[in-house]
């Protein structure tokens, strides 16, 4: 009779701890950038260049994460891409004329984007457009800059 | 000398056939098992798991540490030591935690299944059921089976655990990696994919590492050396397998 309490608590226990351990997996090592909104409303933003960003990166106005980006596609018409983002329905009062920028977290991180707020009176709403928007910045064309100006200012001297 | 290979070769396939088909019975008869005789399954998962928790936990800690030492000390040649808990958490989330927990789950759990099947062989106790008009396969071997499919992919989830908390260790309380950066870099980065991966590969790996463990026993040569050839091929076969095919699902996930 000990024996088969001994077993039982001996499964039990691992049991539980592999299921712990996996909750543990799931929760503890991913999703820092998770954003979860029981009720959302949806904007669009056109972007020249949207770089590295991807589904699931976040949106954030003030450095506080308010959405994300659930959809990125390529207008053929206007060849530029159309960013679809969610945005929690708690911050229904974000101006309309707010700019939105890709901006890179630290020199080699992960894009996001970055929200300013405007000074409208109307706000932003379920399927209305950032109309005023700054594409990503990409690094080699900087260097590709930087190098072009340095060199034609040897040229002078 | 060719005639030799072809053999070889015919042998090979032909096991490999058998093994599928023993391979079919015995899911054939996991349902019913798992139903029916459940508490045959608990005292397997018993024996094959709980009491492996200890070599699993010393070994996670200490590749955890390893894994957090390397990282600092490469990484930190390009001051981003504060992305060692994304390196660290990849690796174990996604390769070392199943694999390593694999291998030794054939060296803990599948040498004592398939020497206990093999040893039943050996003194007639599985032909002694037969004639008692008990499937051998379905009384002994099923619930093995059951059993190691169940505990591995909890063990590989407590391995990976207990690797990112050694890692911890050393990095962020040995080294002074900042413990934000750490966690942060390594949420910011490890998508729930990548979890995934690792739970697939570690259910795929619980299948094979019992499976091979059973049918070794079952299907060894009914002496005492036939039962010690039996748990040695175990862990050979068990560990060409696992890493090849560890090597296919990589290819076929990314």
């Amino acid at each position: 009779m000990q024996q088969t309490r001994t077993v039982e608590f001996g499964t039990g226990l691992f049991v539980l701890l592999g299921i712990g351990a996996l909750f543990f997996l799931i929760t503890q090592t991913t999703g820092g950038n998770d954003f979860s909104a029981s009720e959302t409303y949806q904007v669009t933003a056109r972007f020249g260049n949207v770089g590295s960003l991807s589904d699931r990166s976040p949106v954030s106005m003030a450095g506080v994460t308010i959405g994300r980006v659930t959809d990125i596609d390529f207008d053929p018409e206007s060849l530029d891409a159309v960013v679809t983002i969610v945005i929690d329905s708690r911050y229904d009062r974000i101006p309309d004329d707010s700019d939105a920028s890709i901006l890179t977290a630290g020199l080699l991180g992960s894009q996001y984007i970055g929200m300013q707020p405007g000074g409208s009176l109307s706000y932003l709403e379920n399927g209305s457009e950032i109309l005023f928007t700054q594409s990503a910045v990409i690094l080699e064309n900087l260097i590709g800059k930087f190098l072009v100006k340095s060199g034609s200012s040897d040229a002078e001297e | 000398m060719l005639r030799d290979i072809y053999q070889t070769f015919v042998e090979f396939v032909r096991t490999f056939g058998a093994l599928q088909l023993f391979f079919l019975q015995l899911l054939r008869f996991s349902p019913r098992v798992l139903f029916l005789r459940f508490r045959l399954v608990v005292l397997q998962v018993y024996a094959t798991g709980a009491v492996s928790i200890v070599i699993i936990a010393v070994s996670g800690l200490f590749v955890g540490g390893v894994l957090g030492l390397q990282a600092y000390s490469n990484l930190s040649k390009f001051n981003a030591e504060d992305t060692a808990g994304i390196f660290v958490a990849f690796a174990l989330v996604k390769e070392l935690g199943p694999v390593i927990t694999a291998l030794l789950f054939a060296g803990r759990a599948g040498t004592s299944l398939a020497s206990e099947i093999g040893l039943m062989r050996a003194t007639d106790q599985l032909s002694a059921m037969e004639m008692m008009a008990v499937n051998p396969i379905r009384r002994v071997v099923v619930p093995k089976f059951l059993g190691g499919v169940i505990s591995m992919p909890l063990l590989a989830a407590i391995f990976s655990m207990i690797g990112l908390f050694g890692a911890h260790l050393v990095a962020v309380e040995l080294l002074g990696v900042d413990v934000g950066a750490f966690w942060q870099q390594m949420q910011d980065t490890l998508e729930l994919k990548d979890v995934n991966e690792g739970i697939v590969k570690s259910v795929v790996f619980g299948v094979v590492a019992s499976l091979i463990a059973v049918w070794e026993g079952y299907n060894c040569i009914p002496t005492a050396e036939g039962v010690g050839r039996a748990t040695t091929r175990t862990v050979v076969v068990t560990a060409i397998a696992v890493l090849i095919l560890d090597f296919m699902i990589t290819a076929i996930v990314l």
